[in-house]
């Protein structure tokens, strides 16, 4: 094994795998991202040459701020996953914490349930799904996303934060109860701030799900003023089909918000998953 | 403790078990309630396993049905056989002690697997196009271009193109997955093994494989449940009609164009509820052969 450590060839080998794979990974996206920024011509002729002062063009992106409103769609985007991670995250800690913290009858079986969810996907229940936001009205509202994915997301915060909340020290939690402190002072005051590393992790797994689903917008949701980002620019890609510029500019501007995003939580996020929070 | 109220409780556990019970548990169960209906005259009439007769029994629906089934399986078959053996792999190489740049390299090749299926489908779409020509560019460049054809065009070639795609799209997670299994695994064992003079290759496949079994059949479960409510890739690729002639049809879309309609096709709560049923029992049976039949059977390792 050490000898193999240093072997220089096995290195090279190493990094020959890893950069063709890489490689493989980054195409699409770097093609797609390059000729958005190209004349139409310059799109066909040379689709793999990065754009020159002769090739530059903004055409695609003009077509799509005239014609879809990105910015709206963005909009939806960001408060449907905003609000949706800060539910996930508040309820799905107070279940956790009353989960690890209290023991009632019927616990085990609470955590059981809640936990079902884990492995059922929500998309089965969509036509009750459906049934229930007609009867209440919220079809077409992002309320309506917004409470899909809070249940969405529920089961597997509770599971992951009831893990990490059994580990807050009791003498803790005690001294605080000593000092008077409610109980949900203890949870906000106390409990709360120690499990942040976990509650990231949580987000960071909720956030990328819920940004680029298409189902729940797509039924849901379709109406101009609620579309989704993932939504709109299908909408808007399946409309445009013929004009690439306006295409590549779309996927380009879907593309941008997810990758400035990852490159901010990366490490969390990998470092999330590493840590074994899944198993 | 005993002399406090416990109204506390009810209070942190309120909230999660209603949006909880209220969006995902009771319209599971309505789904599953609805199948057992059908429109009639004034509204809903029960129609028994009716549905069911018509999607096994019906040559229109059950041609359908089994179609986007075997699909289905043939997807989470490419996925099983494409795009575990390349995350083991990808993740064994990164998992090399000296190996520079990790960080890096394990960054970038999970940036697809955080795009939406919109993008990835389009993005594929079009460099596979033969209008744009750069896959047949590239073809070209390494003297293979007799190979090109319109992958997402043809009958024999679409449904493994996606999958394909979607291997490339998702290979990140059981890269990440086993990455870390095997950083768990201790020091001491390899070196143990080393004195026992188990090195290199064989040292993978004797120590660290039978270690990291365990999450490769986390993964497998994952992508059984993620394959067979997969809907947004084709969708995003090849529209609700699964072309070419319904040759990349899975349960997802079929599901969709049932219960939402598609261009003539009206809409089917009914028949959808049935279709998602069978979804269910299929979902749930893979769930617990994995828990029953796998998981308690895996040996794991305490370190």
């Amino acid at each position: 094994m050490h000898k193999a450590r240093h072997n220089p060839l096995n290195a090279i080998a190493a990094h020959a795998a890893l950069l063709t794979w890489t490689a493989i990974a980054l195409f699409p996206v770097a093609v797609i991202l390059i000729n958005s920024f190209k004349t139409r011509k310059a799109i066909f002729r040379e689709p793999l040459a990065l754009p020159s002062p002769d090739s530059f063009s903004m055409i695609g992106y003009q077509t799509v701020m005239k014609q879809g409103d990105f910015f709206l769609y963005f909009q939806n985007s960001m408060i449907v996953t905003v609000v949706s991670l800060f539910l996930v995250l508040l309820f799905g800690a107070m279940a956790a914490f009353a989960l690890s913290e209290y023991r009632f009858r019927g616990n085990t079986l609470m955590g059981l349930y809640l936990a079902l969810g884990i492995m059922i996907p929500i998309r089965i229940g969509t036509v009750a799904i459906l049934d229930l936001m007609v009867q209440t009205g919220l079809v077409n509202t992002l309320m309506a996303l917004i409470l899909v994915y809070t249940a969405q997301g529920l089961p597997l915060a509770v599971f992951i934060l009831s893990e990490f909340m059994r580990q807050v020290s009791d003498d803790l939690k005690n001294a605080g109860r000593i000092d008077g402190l409610s109980e949900y002072r203890i949870f906000f005051r106390l409990v709360l701030p120690l499990v942040r590393p976990a509650m990231a992790t949580v987000a960071v797994f909720n956030m990328i799900p819920i940004w680029n689903d298409l189902w729940f917008p797509l039924i849901l949701a379709p109406g101009e003023a609620t579309k989704t980002l993932t939504l709109g620019s299908q909408v808007f890609i399946g409309q445009f089909v013929t004009d690439w510029n306006a295409v590549l500019s779309a996927l380009s501007l879907a593309i941008l918000p997810v990758l400035v995003l990852y490159v901010i939580f990366s490490r969390q996020l990998i470092r999330g998953i590493t840590s074994g929070a899944v198993k | 403790m005993a002399t406090r109220s416990r109204l506390h409780v009810a209070v942190f556990l309120a909230p999660a078990v209603l949006v909880y019970t209220a969006v995902m548990i009771w319209p599971l169960f309505n789904t599953l309630r609805l199948a057992l209906y059908a429109a009639g005259d004034e509204g809903r009439v029960f129609a028994g396993l009716a549905n069911f007769a018509t999607l096994f029994g019906d040559p229109r629906w059950s041609g359908a049905f089994w179609n986007a089934l075997g699909n289905n399986f043939w997807f989470f078959f490419i996925h099983m056989i494409v795009q575990n053996p390349i995350g083991i792999a990808l993740a064994a190489i990164l998992s090399h002690p000296r190996l520079r740049f990790a960080a890096l390299y394990r960054s970038a090749i999970f940036i697809p697997t955080i795009l939406s299926f919109v993008i990835v489908g389009f993005a594929w779409k079009l460099i596979l196009s033969p209008i744009w020509g750069i896959a047949p560019g590239i073809l070209d460049a390494v003297g293979l271009k007799a190979l090109f054809a319109p992958w997402l065009g043809r009958e024999d070639y679409a449904l493994t193109t996606l999958a394909l795609i979607s291997v490339w799209q998702f290979v990140g997670i059981p890269m990440m997955l086993i990455y870390a299994a095997l950083l768990s695994i201790p020091e001491e064992i390899l070196e143990a093994g080393e004195i026992d003079g188990i090195t290199g290759w064989s040292a993978f496949w004797r120590i660290k494989l039978p270690l990291i079994l365990p999450s490769i059949g986390i993964i497998s479960i994952l992508t059984f449940v993620g394959n067979f409510n997969a809907f947004d890739l084709i969708y995003a690729a090849q529209g609700a009609l699964a072309g070419p002639d319904f040759s990349t049809d899975i349960l997802g879309t079929f599901l969709y164009r049932t219960f939402f309609g598609f261009q003539l096709q009206l809409g089917d709560p009914h028949m959808g509820s049935a279709i998602a049923t069978a979804m269910f029992a299929i979902i749930l049976t893979g769930v617990c052969i994995y828990l029953f039949a796998i998981q308690t059977r895996m040996r794991r390792y305490q370190f």
